[in-house]
């Protein structure tokens, strides 16, 4: 049925475009000149169909389930529902649910058999409703905008009001629902904070999450500082941004300025595959070459290295961000106007002399830019770190230790049974905040110097 | 046309500072100058002219090598300065721009400071030993390019926040510190406005004193009022070449006729 109400709705928003284009037609035919465009006359009753109509048919959509589950509960006999809690009333409506939709199990009582007929019915009635108003919303206002069309009539800019229209109702749902994620954030974090004092959180040099889950066991209560976590964080993306910062760079310049044609077009394509290899490839690689790579190492010169190392994480990290900032730097560096350089080299600067003391200080910006966001990428990255960095919360700056990072705490709070009601779980959704106002930092920082360095040449 | 000044010049018969014979310059496998014989005199302003497209700018990139850094360029043929093959293998194309400094159409100043702009060929030559050396350097430089009045107060700023006139003779002032005995300028006076061009132009003139000057300009006045040499470019040949009282008052060639009367161009 919903794909019935959708065909129909394509089909009569077509007939409106070919009305109004006809109707704009005939309008000519005496020499008329028309204000608009004929396409803009069919393309206004289109428009006019199809956005508002499209707009309410996703509402429809969207709260048909709620308010028929709404109705389908309200009408039980009295009584069924006495002393339910929340959760034995969705239960009861997920039974409900399945019934209606054919699968029984057991023998439910007459009354869920009752409410289950009542559900079908009512699906069937929001069908027949939702078609019906498709039907009469597009033809009135089909007949609506085919009343509209005279030589006068400025269909152009109304079709482009509703094209904006549209358009600004697009990019809010991509605001809201980072508001949404934020608000969700938040307020989670706030119940963590009423459990757990913000300063203990920020300045707590503990991180022990494990607290009894039971009355009866018997356990520590949790510690929940948060330090030894975000300096695991620091310490990893630190060894990254080492390692990926002057390989990036390196590979810019010379890919920019130095390499043959051929070879560059042989290099970009494959560190752009690079920089499109999934995570968790790079965690096997981690795992399965690195930390026995730095055990064989270690073991030679006598150290001992746990299998877990910052190290490890943070170096095959940084061989991910390689491709990222090398990318970055190239456009920076390819934005810098080729006269700076002609001028440089027409002095008798070498190329060499012109890149380093023309063409990347002139770059510098959206190189920072560009490093800044490989910063934040480093300290929001998940799976290399879950599967080499370690879980032990140690406050160490050590490399070769095992270190633990917000990403790694907050997936391993939030893995297996969990309770959204106690702080082992919030605290998930306190780092996780963290994090975000982290990085959100970061990049608006990123993004600022990147714009500063716009205004230089435009 | 016939400025006063044409008639005062003292044509000295200076000696030859570059000498081009049979130069021919591809783009892939166009050709943009075909069998160009040209003699830049020293301490001579020799202005290029003629119609868009025909090759100036082309020509003058040859006598410094500049067409190096464009991939398809190709230039055949024998150039010299002070009868050294430019084009010889053996030649560092980067000392030669040493020597043969170039001043572009639109200013191009470095995004650093004033005086780190002047200060960038004398300390990529090393021609200052110390910071005191380096600061008369640029001093000089930045008053042979006539803006030195408007710069000293400010020789910390940025150079792209000069004004377009003031940047340009800022790049000029940046290509005389490091001293070259020929200069080339492609359109240096297009960004700017008439006042700014009369310095530019009184500028061409001082610096005549010392290095030899080549020109391409689109304005016949300017040619006939700083240049003492004339080559009159079309369709990417040497038309006419002498000097410029005898190109303007009384050209050999019907097409360098047309043009400075202003029939085609
Ligand atoms: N980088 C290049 N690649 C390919 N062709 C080029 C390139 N530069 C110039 N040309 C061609 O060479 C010819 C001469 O160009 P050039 O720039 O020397 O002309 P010009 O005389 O300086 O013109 P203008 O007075 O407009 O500056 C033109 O046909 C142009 O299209
Ligand atoms: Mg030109």
């Amino acid at each position: 049925m919903t794909l019935i109400a959708f065909i129909l709705l394509a089909v009569l928003a077509t007939v409106g475009y070919v009305l109004n284009r006809q109707a704009a037609a005939a309008i000519t035919a005496d020499g008329t000149r028309l204000h608009s465009l004929k396409h803009f006359h069919g393309l206004f009753s289109l428009l006019s169909v199809l956005v508002p109509v499209l707009v309410l048919l996703c509402l429809y959509l969207a709260l048909q389930t709620p308010i028929i589950n709404m109705v389908t509960m309200a009408s039980l006999p009295d009584g069924v529902l006495d002393g339910m809690g929340d959760g034995a009333q969705q239960l009861v409506l997920a039974e409900i649910r399945s019934v209606s939709q054919g699968r029984v199990f057991g023998t439910p009582e007459d009354w869920k058999i009752i409410a289950a007929e009542r559900m079908v019915a009512l699906y069937q009635y929001a069908d027949i409703a939702m078609v019906t108003m498709v039907i009469i919303l597009s033809s009135v206002i089909l007949v609506l905008t085919r009343r509209r069309v005279t030589a006068e009539f400025r269909a152009r800019q109304a079709a482009e009001t509703i094209i904006h229209g549209f358009m600004i109702a697009c990019s809010t749902v991509a605001i809201l629902t980072t508001i949404g994620i934020i608000l969700a954030l938040a307020f989670e974090a706030i119940r963590f904070f009423e459990m757990v004092p913000f300063t203990d959180f920020l300045f707590g040099v503990n991180w022990e999450p494990q607290i009894p889950i039971r009355e009866d066991q018997i356990a520590a209560e949790g510690a929940f500082g948060w330090l030894p976590v975000i300096v695991g964080t620091a310490v990893v993306a630190t060894i990254a941004m080492l390692l990926a910062t002057p390989i990036g760079l390196l590979t810019a310049i010379y890919l920019n300025e130095f390499a043959p044609r051929g070879l560059r077009a042989v290099v970009k394509p494959v560190l752009e595959i690079l920089a499109g290899v999934p995570t968790v490839v790079y965690g096997f690689f981690a795992i399965l070459v690195v930390a026995p790579a730095l055990r064989g190492a270690g073991a030679d010169l006598g150290i001992g290295i746990s299998p877990n190392t910052a190290l490890a994480a943070g170096g095959v990290m940084g061989i991910m961000l390689i491709p990222f900032i090398s990318s970055f730097a190239d456009d920076a560096l390819s934005a810098v106007p080729r006269a700076l350089r002609d001028g440089s080299l027409a002095i008798g600067a070498t190329r060499g002399e012109t890149m380093l003391k023309v063409q990347f200080p002139a770059a510098i910006p959206g190189i920072v830019g560009g490093v800044l966001l490989a910063v934040s990428r480093a300290i929001g990255e998940t799976m290399i770190v879950v599967m080499a960095a370690g879980l032990m919360a140690n406050l160490t700056i050590n490399p070769l230790d095992s270190v633990t990072t917000v990403t790694v705490q907050i997936v391993t709070l939030l893995i297996g049974d969990t309770a959204f009601d106690n702080p082992k779980t919030l605290a998930a959704f306190a780092l996780g905040l963290m994090l975000f106002i982290l990085t959100l930092g970061i990049n608006v920082l990123a993004l600022r110097i990147v714009r500063k360095y716009r205004e230089i040449y435009d | 046309m016939n400025d006063m000044r044409l008639t005062e010049r003292n044509m000295t018969d200076q000696k030859i500072k570059m000498q081009a014979r049979g130069v021919d310059v591809f783009y892939g496998d166009t050709q943009a100058i075909k069998t160009v014989d040209v003699d830049i005199q020293d301490k001579t302003v020799t202005a290029f002219i003629g119609p868009s497209g025909c090759g100036k700018s082309t020509f003058l990139r040859c006598l410094n090598r500049m067409n190096d850094t464009i991939d398809v360029c190709r230039v055949t043929g024998d150039i010299r300065l002070d009868e050294e093959d430019i084009y010889d293998p053996r030649v560092d194309p980067v000392q030669l721009r040493a020597k043969v400094g170039m001043v572009f159409q639109k200013p191009n100043p470095f995004p650093k400071s004033i005086y780190d702009n002047v200060a960038y060929g004398p300390r990529i030559h090393g021609l200052a030993t110390n910071k005191a050396e380096l600061d008369e350097i640029v001093e000089k430089s930045l008053r042979r390019a006539a803006i030195w009045d408007e710069a000293k107060d400010r020789l910390d700023q940025p150079g792209t926040g000069l004004s377009g006139g003031q940047q340009q003779r800022l790049c000029i002032a940046r290509a005389v510190a490091t001293n070259p005995e020929v200069l080339l300028m492609d359109e240096p006076c297009s960004a700017l406005d008439p006042i700014a061009t009369a310095q530019v132009e009184e500028l061409i003139d001082e610096l005549r004193e010392r290095f030899s000057v080549v020109i391409v300009t689109h304005s016949m006045q300017q040619a006939a009022r700083v240049s003492q040499k004339t080559a009159f470019f079309h369709l990417g040949e040497l038309v006419e070449f002498g000097e410029t009282s005898q190109i303007f008052t009384n050209p050999q060639d019907t097409r360098t006729e047309s043009y400075i009367t202003g029939r085609i161009g």
